[in-house]
């Protein structure tokens, strides 16, 4: 059963991805992306880490690509994008990547044969997670949190002058 | 889930379908009671059957695509909203051994059932092509991932005091005090913030109709808009449902049985957000975004290491 769930939800995620990397419209790419990124979170279930599932559609498919999906509506480029996109289908620019992908695929292919295979997967709890990102993961916590420092203050810094150019415009 | 639990996923999305339905209903007349008025009471006792004659002519209107509009973006964003807040009542624990699954992380998926949720609005006013879709779409999106942020973070304080995400094991922890006395600022916060997430009055900006005509559902009607609705209010019923289980110890109380209490209590906050609409005038959207930036999130975070500190020094003594 569990298998069968596993092989759907992988089929869809590879259609799901396949459909968006050939679509010319970024909204149409965007919604398959989502699918995408929701099989993927079902997939992480069904292997034990409920956990990393429901972070995948929080922190992806709720945060990142609704922020995508944002930056579109700003621009609103309407059907110019999709004309410059599909300028941009020419099967010769796929060729290189395609190459490239196909070589970390046999790669990856031949690491998973070599792996030993796990029938019955442990699920990792909430607590596990958070022992270990503060454990022997704390240097890669800071490290992060650091980042996201340094973007907070950044964005902050961007906000404050266009703040002040529109008071000046205001005034002037 | 075993296939003897279909039954019970057939009685709760009866029950919150209906629910829905009799509650849109239900809120013109309470509103009417406080606004000094009747409001719909002409069709059947109490004006009941209007909910019926509401079906009837929504959903035997003409289902228009409007030519301009994106049809393959414009037809799947309604459903996004009600199949996600559908599925979040998997986890609500309506009594002790009613609930559909205890997730060891029923906390988090309704987070992100909610978070899905925000698709609906933002596809619609997009697919839309309309400029006040747009506009509505684009507050939409803001607004929901803004007040995302303090809505996650609030529920935090309850966790550290639970030692659990399954929802279940947060009821139960309720056993010597319900958290809406330690968490108050947490409640506060995820009321506001599911108000704002569910995009009702007095936050309904995306929607607001004296300046966006109506927002990013503008170009819809029928079905279509019916599912935007039905949507809305079934987030109104589960935020009342999540506010029951977190803060108001959801299914427990003297006397009556557990299902009773839930529902009461649910009924209570459904209530209080529909005297909210009546009470509250809706805020300019700078005045929005900036209370949540501003004084949403230095309350969470000051209840969060707050809440962690006591808890620390509780479990040390």
């Amino acid at each position: 059963m569990t298998l069968a769930l596993f092989y759907i939800a992988g089929a869809i995620a590879l259609a799901a991805t396949g459909i968006a990397l050939t679509r010319v419209n970024a909204i149409h790419a965007l919604i398959y992306l989502v699918v995408s990124l929701l099989a993927v979170a079902f997939i992480f279930f069904l292997l034990g880490a409920p956990f990393a599932a429901v972070l995948e559609i929080v922190i992806y498919a709720g945060a990142i690509m609704v922020l995508f999906v944002f930056v579109i509506m700003m621009l609103n480029l309407g059907n110019r994008g999709t004309v410059v996109e599909q300028e941009m289908m020419n099967p010769s620019v796929w060729i290189i990547p395609s190459l490239l992908c196909l070589i970390l695929l046999i790669e990856l292919s031949l690491s998973i044969a070599s792996l030993k295979s796990e029938t019955n997967p442990i699920v990792v709890s909430a607590k596990e997670i958070g022992i270990s990102l503060f454990g022997p993961y704390v240097l890669a916590v800071e490290i992060a949190s650091m980042l996201l420092l340094a973007g907070l203050v950044a964005a902050n810094h961007i906000g404050r002058r266009l703040s002040k150019m529109d008071q000046e415009k205001d005034e002037g | 889930m075993s296939e003897a639990n279909l039954p019970f996923i057939g009685a709760i999305l009866l029950t919150v379908v209906g629910g829905a339905a009799v509650l849109t209903w239900f809120e013109r007349r309470l509103l009417g009671i406080w606004q000094d008025r009747y409001g719909p009471n002409r069709l059947g006792p109490f004006g009941i059957l209007q909910v019926a004659a509401d079906m009837l002519k929504l959903l035997t209107k003409h289902d228009w695509i409007p030519p301009f509009a994106d049809r393959f973006v414009f037809v799947i964003a309604p459903t996004a909203i009600v199949i996600s807040m559908l599925m979040a009542f998997a986890v609500v624990p309506f009594g002790p051994d009613h609930y559909l699954i205890d997730m060891n992380v029923g906390l988090l998926f309704f987070l992100a059932m909610s978070s899905l949720a925000v698709y609906s609005v933002m596809l619609g006013g997009l697919a839309s092509n309309n400029k006040y879709a747009l506009l509505g779409g684009l507050r939409a999106a803001a607004q929901m991932v803004s007040y995302e942020v303090f809505m996650g973070l609030s529920l935090m304080g309850v966790v550290m005091l639970s030692g659990s995400f399954s929802l279940v094991d947060i009821v139960e922890a309720q056993q010597d005090g319900w958290y809406f006395i330690p968490q108050f600022l947490g409640l506060y916060v995820f009321i506001i913030a599911g108000i704002a997430e569910s995009h009702r009055l007095p936050f309904d900006l995306p929607e607001a109709e004296h300046e966006l005509t109506a927002g990013f559902h503008t170009e819809y009607g029928g079905m279509k808009f019916t599912m935007f609705m039905l949507g809305e209010y079934c987030g109104l019923i589960l935020l009342s449902c999540m506010i029951t289980t977190l803060f108001f110890g959801g299914w427990l109380g003297p006397f009556f049985p557990p299902l009773v209490w839930f529902a009461l209590k649910t009924f209570g906050f459904v209530c209080f957000f529909i005297l909210l609409r009546a009470a509250i005038p809706r805020p300019r959207y700078d005045q929005l975004m900036a209370l949540g930036w501003t004084v949403m999130l230095p309350i969470t975070l000051i209840n969060l290491v707050a809440t962690g500190a006591i808890a620390l020094w509780m479990n040390q003594a």
